[in-house]
C-alpha cells in the first residue's frame, strides 16, 4: 500500500511536474516571445487547469476508495488512468471477517437444516475435542437415558440451534464453551453422534453432506451410540474404581506405613531422649541401649516401608492421574462427575498423603536433632572416655560404677584433668560467648535456609494443593453452572421444540389438508369420470332403445291418427251435414213470411243451427249475431216491403220539404202541393255513384223503387237511407225492417255458404 | 211511422175544428152575454179557436224536431 502510495505520488508528481515543466517551458516561452500572450495564455491556463483537475482527482482517489469507484464507475477511461497512477484497487481489510460467516450459509429448509446441523454440530464437536475443551455438564448416564427418549426431536432442534451459533462459532476462538454450554441437552446424543464419527471418520471441519437418515437408522444409530457410550463409561468407571481402588489401598497403606514410621521415629527420638537423659543402673542402660538400637532398627524398616509405600502410593496415585487424564481425553459427558469425583479422591489422597509425609518429615527432622545431639552427647562422652582412659588407662568405660576402685592420684589426676577440662571448657564457652553472635547468626542463616527451604517447599505443596482444590472447586462450580445452565437451555430448546412442533403441526395441517384436497379432488375427478363413461354407455343404450322404441311407437301413433282422422272427418263430415240442414232450415223459416205477416219467429231454426254448430266458433258467432227482433217476431218478405214501399213512396212524396228547419204548416201545404205538381219517373236506375242533385227525394225514391223492382233490397235501403228529414222520418220504419230482413238474410246466407263450404270440405272424393 | 203522419193530419184537424168550434161558441156566448150580440167575439172566438189549433198542429208536427235543453248545475 505505501509503495503503491509512493508510486502514485511519484507518477503524478512526475506528470504533474511534466506538465508543469511544459507549462512552464511554455509560460517561459511566452515570456520570452509576448506576442501571442492572449491564446496561448488562455491555452495555459486551461491546460494547467486540466492538470490541477486529474491531479487531485487521482490523489482523492487514492484516499478515498469510494470515490475512485465512483469516478471509475461515471468516467469511462478514468479505471485505466487511475490503475496506472495508483495500482490496482485494493480490497478492504474489512472483509475477511465477513468470509467465515459468508461461508456459512444460514440454513433455510428444514431438510437442509438437519443435514447441515448435523454435519455442523459434529463438526464443532470436533473443534472442542480438538481444543481440548472443558468439561461439560455432569449428565449422568440416567438422564442421558431420559434425554435419549426426545433425541429425535432434540436432533431436529438442533437446526435451531445451529442457527443461532452458526454466526458467532467459528469466528470465536473458544467455541467450545459456548457450544459445549449449548450442546448440554444434545451432548448425549451429539457425543454419541462425534463418538460414532470419531469411530468412523477422523476428517475434520469441512461440511461433508449428509445423506438424511431415516428415523429406523438414526434411532439405530442413536441406540448404537448410547450402547457405545454405556459401555465405554462402564468400561471407564471400572477402570477408575480399579485405579481408585487401588490407589486409595496404596494411599492409606502409604498413610499407614508413614504413621507407623511415625510412631516408630517418635519412638526412637523417646527413646534416644530418655536414653540420653536417664542416669539409670547399668543394666537398665543397656537394656535401653537395646531398646534404642530395637527401636532404631524399627525405625528403619518403618522409615523403609514407609518409603516403599509412598513410592508405591505415588505410583498408584499417578496411574489414577493417567488413567483420568486419558478418560478426560475421551471427552464423554457421562463419564465427568467420575472423573471429578476420582480427582477429588485423589486430590484428598495427595493431601493426605501430603500431610502424613510433612509430619513424617517432621518428625525425622526432629529425630535427627535428637540424633545429633545425641551424637554430640556420645562424642563428648567418648571425649571424656578417651581422656579419662588416657589419664587413666585402667579405668573401664562405664566410670560411673568406679568410685570404689579408683586411687587417690587416679582421683587428683582426674580432678585435675577435672579442672583442666573445666578450664579448658570454661575458656571454648568464652569463646563460644564471645563467638556466639556470630554462630548464632551463622545458625540462624542456616536455619533461615532451611526455613526458606522448608517454607518454600510447604509453600510450594501448599499452593499445589490450594491449585488442585480451586481447580476442583471451579470445575465443580462449573459442572453445576453447566447443569443449570443445561436446564434453562432444555427448557427454552423445549419451548423451541414446542413452538417447533406447534409450527409443524400447522404446516402439516395444511399440508395434509392440501394433499386431501389433491387427492378428493383427482379421486373426484376420476370418478366423475367413470360416471360420464358409465352414463354415457347406459345413455347410448338407451338411446339406441329409445329411437326403436320412438319408431314403433311413431308408426303405431300414425296408425292411429290415420284412423282418428279418419273417424274425425267422418264426424266432421256429419256436423257439416247437420249444420247445412239446420242452416237449410233456417234458410226455409225466411221463406215462411207471407206477403202481410212476417215469417215465422227464427228462434227455432236458429237454436237449431246453433245446436249443430257448438264447437264451430264461426257458425256459433254467426248463429248468435242474429237479430233479436228476428229470432222474436220474425222477418218480413222482400215482397211485403216492396209493397210497403209502395205506399210509403206516396207519403215520402208529400213531406219532402220538411225537415228540421222547414217544419210549419205552410211548408206541409207546400209540400203537398209540390208532391202534387211534381212528376219523376216511377223507378229510374240508379247511378253508380251519387252526386249530390241525386239526393233529392223524389229521385231517391225512384232510384229505390228501380231497385226494389229489380230485388236489391239491399241499394234500396242505403238509396232509401239517404233521404232527410221528415221524409226519412216517415221511411224510418220501413228501413229499420228493411235492415232487419237484410241483416238476417246475410247471417242465413253467411251460414249456408260457411255450411257448404264445410260440406264441401268435408266431402271425400270417391 | 208511416201512419203516424196520418194520425198527426187526424189529431191537427180535429182539435182545430174543435177549438174552432168552441171559439166560436165562446164566442157567440161573449157576444150574447157581454157583446151585446156583435159579431166580432164570435169570430175573435173562432180565430182564436184556429189559431190555437193551427199552432197546436204546428208543434205537432215540430215536435220531433224540438230540441229540449237542459239546465245541468254544476257540480261544486
Amino acid at each position: 500500500m505505501l509503495r503503491v502510495c509512493l508510486r502514485g505520488v511519484k507518477a503524478t508528481a512526475q506528470k504533474s511536474s511534466g506538465r508543469i515543466r511544459l507549462t512552464n517551458v511554455q509560460q517561459c516561452r511566452e515570456y520570452t516571445t509576448g506576442e501571442s500572450s492572449g491564446a496561448s495564455r488562455v491555452v495555459a491556463a486551461g491546460l494547467l487547469t486540466v492538470t490541477g483537475g486529474i491531479g487531485g482527482t487521482i490523489i482523492y482517489a487514492k484516499w478515498d476508495h469510494k470515490f475512485r469507484a465512483a469516478v471509475e464507475k461515471n468516467v469511462p477511461y478514468s479505471e485505466w488512468l487511475l490503475g496506472l497512477a495508483l495500482g490496482p484497487v485494493s480490497q478492504d481489510s474489512g472483509l475477511p471477517i465477513r468470509k467465515p460467516m459468508e461461508s456459512i450459509q444460514p440454513p433455510s429448509m428444514l431438510e437442509k437444516q438437519m443435514r447441515t446441523s448435523k454435519a455442523k454440530s459434529e463438526k464443532k464437536l470436533k473443534e472442542t475435542t480438538e481444543y481440548g475443551a472443558q468439561d461439560s455438564g455432569p449428565t449422568s448416564p440416567q438422564p442421558a437415558q431420559n434425554i435419549q427418549e426426545a433425541s429425535a426431536e432434540a436432533t431436529q432442534i438442533i437446526s435451531a440451534i445451529s442457527e443461532v451459533q452458526s454466526i458467532p462459532a467459528p469466528c470465536d476462538t473458544e467455541p467450545t464453551a459456548a457450544a459445549g454450554d449449548c450442546k448440554e441437552c444434545s451432548d448425549p446424543n451429539i457425543a454419541l453422534e462425534t463418538a460414532t464419527v470419531f469411530q468412523d471418520t477422523k476428517s475434520a471441519g469441512t461440511a461433508e453432506p449428509l445423506r438424511e437418515r431415516s428415523a429406523e437408522e438414526v434411532a439405530a444409530r442413536l441406540a448404537q451410540q448410547n450402547q457405545d457410550e454405556k459401555d465405554i463409561i462402564t468400561s471407564l468407571s471400572a477402570r477408575l474404581d480399579d485405579s481408585l481402588a487401588s490407589s486409595a489401598k496404596a494411599t492409606l497403606q502409604a498413610i499407614g506405613a508413614q504413621e507407623a514410621a511415625l510412631q516408630a521415629i517418635t519412638q526412637h527420638t523417646h527413646k534416644l531422649k530418655e536414653a540420653m537423659e536417664a542416669e539409670g543402673p547399668s543394666e537398665e542402660k543397656s537394656t535401653q541401649w537395646k531398646d534404642l538400637e530395637a527401636a532404631l532398627a524399627d525405625r528403619t524398616t518403618s522409615v523403609n516401608d514407609a518409603k516403599t509405600a509412598l513410592v508405591k502410593a505415588n505410583e498408584a496415585l499417578d496411574s489414577l492421574k493417567s488413567v483420568i487424564d486419558k478418560s478426560k481425553g475421551l471427552k464423554i459427558t457421562a463419564a465427568r462427575p467420575l472423573i471429578l469425583a476420582a480427582e477429588e479422591n485423589l486430590h484428598k489422597m495427595v493431601v493426605d498423603l501430603d500431610k502424613v509425609v510433612s509430619k513424617v518429615q517432621s518428625a525425622e527432622s526432629e529425630a535427627k536433632i535428637v540424633a545429633q545431639y545425641t551424637e554430640l552427647v556420645h562424642e563428648a562422652k567418648q571425649q571424656f572416655q578417651r581422656e579419662v582412659s588416657s589419664l587413666t588407662p585402667e579405668i573401664q568405660a562405664n566410670w560411673k560404677g568406679l568410685t570404689g576402685k579408683l586411687s587417690t592420684d587416679d582421683l587428683n589426676a582426674l580432678i585435675a584433668h577435672a579442672h583442666r577440662r573445666i578450664d579448658q571448657l570454661n575458656r571454648e564457652l568464652a569463646e563460644q560467648r564471645v563467638r556466639e553472635q556470630i554462630h548464632m547468626e551463622a545458625a540462624l542463616e542456616q536455619q533461615r535456609a532451611e526455613d526458606q527451604r522448608a517454607l518454600d517447599k510447604a509453600v510450594g505443596t501448599a499452593k499445589q494443593h490450594v491449585k488442585e482444590e480451586a481447580r476442583l472447586e471451579q470445575e465443580r462450580k462449573l459442572a453445576e453452572l453447566r447443569e443449570v445452565i443445561e436446564a434453562e437451555m432444555r427448557t427454552q430448546l423445549r419451548r423451541q421444540a414446542a413452538a417447533h412442533t406447534d409450527h409443524v403441526r400447522d404446516v402439516l395441517k395444511v399440508q395434509e389438508q392440501e394433499l386431501r384436497a389433491e387427492a378428493e379432488q383427482e379421486l373426484s375427478s376420476k370418478l366423475l369420470a367413470q360416471e360420464t363413461r358409465y352414463r354415457q354407455l347406459t345413455q347410448e343404450q338407451l338411446d339406441d332403445f329409445t329411437l326403436d322404441m320412438n319408431a314403433a311407437y311413431a308408426r303405431l301413433k300414425g296408425v292411429e291418427e290415420a284412423i282418428d282422422s279418419h273417424v274425425e272427418a267422418e264426424e266432421e263430415a256429419r256436423k257439416a251435414h247437420r249444420l247445412w240442414l239446420s242452416v237449410e232450415a233456417l234458410t226455409y223459416t225466411l221463406k215462411t213470411a207471407s206477403t202481410e205477416s212476417p215469417s215465422m219467429p227464427l228462434e227455432d231454426a236458429a237454436e237449431a243451427v246453433r245446436a249443430s254448430c257448438v264447437e264451430n266458433d264461426f257458425a256459433l258467432a254467426l248463429a248468435s249475431a242474429l237479430p233479436e227482433e228476428s229470432l222474436k217476431r220474425g222477418v218480413y218478405s222482400e215482397a211485403s216491403l216492396r209493397a210497403r214501399f209502395n205506399s210509403l213512396r206516396s207519403l215520402a212524396r208529400r213531406v219532402a220539404l220538411i225537415d228540421e228547419s222547414h217544419n210549419t204548416l205552410y211548408q206541409y201545404f207546400l209540400s203537398y202541393v209540390q208532391a202534387a205538381l211534381l212528376f219523376e219517373k216511377q223507378q229510374e236506375v240508379p247511378p253508380t255513384q251519387l252526386r249530390s242533385e241525386d239526393l233529392d227525394p223524389f229521385k231517391l225514391l225512384s232510384y229505390a223503387s228501380y231497385c226494389l223492382e229489380h230485388g236489391d233490397l239491399e241499394l234500396a235501403a242505403k238509396l232509401v237511407n239517404q233521404l232527410r228529414g221528415e221524409a226519412r222520418r216517415v221511411v224510418e220504419d220501413w228501413l229499420i225492417e228493411a235492415r232487419l230482413t237484410l241483416e238476417t238474410r246475410q247471417v242465413i246466407s253467411l251460414l249456408s255458404a260457411y255450411a257448404n263450404a264445410v260440406g264441401l270440405g268435408t266431402t271425400q272424393a270417391p | 211511422m208511416a201512419d203516424e203522419l196520418g194520425r198527426k193530419w187526424d189529431r191537427c184537424l180535429a182539435d182545430t175544428a174543435l177549438k174552432t168550434v168552441t171559439g166560436v161558441g165562446i164566442g157567440i156566448v161573449f157576444s150574447v152575454l157581454f157583446f151585446k150580440r156583435r159579431t166580432w167575439p164570435v169570430s175573435f172566438g173562432s180565430g182564436l179557436g184556429l189559431g190555437m189549433g193551427y199552432s197546436n198542429c204546428q208543434h205537432d208536427f215540430r215536435s220531433p224536431y224540438l230540441i229540449h235543453g237542459r239546465m245541468v248545475k254544476e257540480q261544486s
